[in-house]
């Protein structure tokens, strides 16, 4: 039925697929196995697994603490900035928006080396987690502004907030009641992404950590460089089944946003 | 809900001065920490690296002579023509699929779509450790290469690795842009293109590349701009290729001038987010940011 054009397409699909997804599988297999110069055929361990909890474990549990710290900053500044955003559109607020997302654009080597010689002076700061946070903060900030502005301009932010208003809602309460619970999803989205992000950034942080404030892709730079192979694949592996289920949730939140007009047409029966 | 506004007229008409004033007190009120702490920990370090960067033996000159001094001019030309080559790469391979994934339907196509934008967000440190896996010394593709031509095929630690790595991390984010855009595209277009004659090659140029031009200027950007600025791919895979992050680095840590180091990543910075900038107003829409 299906043209030839169809199957050389599916191919090529196919292939950029196994590209993409191959080594992620050879990575686990060799985390799992006894000796990856030899093949499964050596055997399947867990000792490798046990090895990064021994030699990493630190690494791990100050990413998911920088990673939820983030978070929060993020959605203190990042909120109420996308609001004001979709409330006010003018010259200054777009001039705002172009700035805030900025540390995107700009290279983490770039916004790390300007951190250092700017506050490197400060001893304390310099040697604490905080100092990889302020980073973070920087780089996912603008995903959460734009995750949350997204959903607020295209609901009738307007017409919800008079509404509130006119019940003799005050701002604080519309803020919470109306304007928070109607962007959800936004910051459900945002949220992941700012995780997700965090928990994997690497070119900022190889810069601004120190021997004791190692996060997870550091540790993971670090053992690619010193330990076998096996150990290496191994912590991959940990850090796949930390980022993956984000990476499919973050998948799932954003894809009903993007078919919406579909269940119109396809399934009119159904009840919202 | 009628009824109570019409019960209480007073509140319909919140627009006096007063109300007004209070507003755009409020507004700039939760403005202002972003603001403060964007201000304090990105705008000042970023004049600050400027500072710094001509406060090297040379000055200002400094970045003038980036332009000058063919290490540097070496490493940004050797820069510049990989992103390029990453960018053309990804956006022909990152096209067909997206473009395939958008027109048809088929068993396993929601799986193939997630499992082609899973890598979204692998940090360039995990992308060098797959290439590691597919190019490296025990690598998938150096074990075919010996079991046809008898000969291992080892790339991961040179500029090839180095470029396989960059594609790897591009197209998840190009596939997902070329498939929003290729979603809006009219089919009817092409039905009538075909109805006039044309062939699929025609279609493609005519009909479906023009519609996709701004998607791919802007993805186009945001891979370019991105294989500019990766490190952690460059930092796993080798760290004697000398892209313009690598320079910066070893000019940090090892040669401690941070003059230049600064001086190199200020030119850098605003290299991609001209970049970006360029893209975004080309393409008339604000898909770039995307990490």
């Amino acid at each position: 039925m299906r043209r030839p054009g169809f199957y050389l397409q599916l191919a090529f699909t196919l292939l950029v697929c196994a590209f993409l997804i191959v080594p992620v599988f050879m990575s686990i297999l060799a985390g799992l196995t006894h000796n990856y110069f030899l093949g499964v055929a050596s055997g399947l361990t867990f000792e490798w697994v046990a090895k990064v909890w021994e030699l990493y474990a630190e690494t791990i549990y100050r990413s998911i603490g920088i990673a939820l710290a983030c978070l929060a900053v993020t959605l203190v500044l990042g909120v109420p900035a996308a609001y004001v955003l979709a409330k006010r559109q003018t010259a200054l607020t777009r001039a705002i928006e172009e700035l805030l997302v900025m540390p995107v654009a700009v290279p983490g080597l770039a916004t790390a080396l300007a951190l250092i010689v700017t506050f490197g002076g400060f001893r304390d700061l310099r040697t604490s987690a905080l100092f990889i946070l302020i980073g973070h903060v920087l780089f996912t900030l603008p995903f959460m502004v734009r995750s949350v502005l997204a959903v607020m301009s295209s609901i009738d932010l307007k017409t919800l907030e008079e509404s509130a208003a006119t019940l003799g809602a005050s701002f604080v309460q519309r803020f919470f009641s109306v304007v928070l619970p109607n962007c959800r999803s936004g910051i459900l989205a945002g949220a992941l992404m700012v995780v997700t992000l965090s928990i994997g950034e690497f070119n900022m942080t190889w810069l601004l950590h120190t021997p004791l404030t190692k996060t997870l892709p550091v540790g993971l730079a670090d053992s690619y460089a010193s330990m076998r192979l096996e150990i290496g694949s191994a912590y991959t592996l940990v850090f796949f089944l930390m980022i993956v289920p984000l990476l499919i949730a973050l998948q799932a939140v954003s894809t009903p946003r993007r078919k919406k007009p579909l269940p119109q047409e396809a399934a009119p029966g159904t009840a919202p | 809900m009628t009824a109570l506004t019409v019960a209480r007229p007073g509140l319909r008409h919140p627009a006096t001065a007063g109300a007004q004033r209070r507003e755009t007190f409020t507004l700039v009120a939760m403005m202002a920490p972003a603001a403060i702490v964007f201000a304090a920990f990105f705008l000042l370090p970023l004049v600050q690296l400027f500072i710094i960067g001509a406060g090297g033996k040379d000055g200002v000159a400094a970045y003038g002579r980036i332009l000058t001094d063919p290490r540097y001019v070496t490493s940004l030309a050797v820069t510049v023509a990989l992103s390029t080559n990453v960018t053309v790469a990804t956006l022909i391979v990152a096209g067909i699929a997206g473009v395939f994934l958008t027109r048809h339907r088929f068993p396993g196509h929601a799986l193939l779509t997630s499992l082609l934008t899973l890598p979204l967000a692998f940090p360039g440190v995990v992308v060098g450790f797959m290439v590691i896996m597919l190019a490296g010394r025990q690598g998938l593709i150096g074990d075919i290469a010996q079991r046809i031509t008898g000969e291992k095929l080892v790339f991961a630690y040179s500029m090839a690795g180095l470029f396989m790595g960059y594609v790897y991390f591009s197209i998840p984010r190009v596939i997902l842009t070329v498939m929003a855009a290729a979603e809006k595209l009219d089919p009817k277009l092409e039905e009538a293109a075909r109805t006039l004659g044309a062939g699929t090659w025609q279609v493609v140029r005519d009909v479906i590349l023009p519609g996709l031009k701004p998607a791919l200027l802007s993805a186009g950007a945001i891979c370019f701009a991105t294989a500019m600025g990766a490190f952690g791919t460059a930092f796993t895979l080798a760290t004697r290729i000398n892209v313009l992050p690598m320079a910066i680095y070893t000019e940090f840590t090892l040669q401690a001038n941070i003059a230049a180091a600064a001086a190199l990543s200020f030119v850098l910075g605003a290299v991609t987010w001209a970049a970006l900038v360029v893209a975004r107003t080309a393409a008339g829409s604000s898909v770039a940011a995307a990490g």
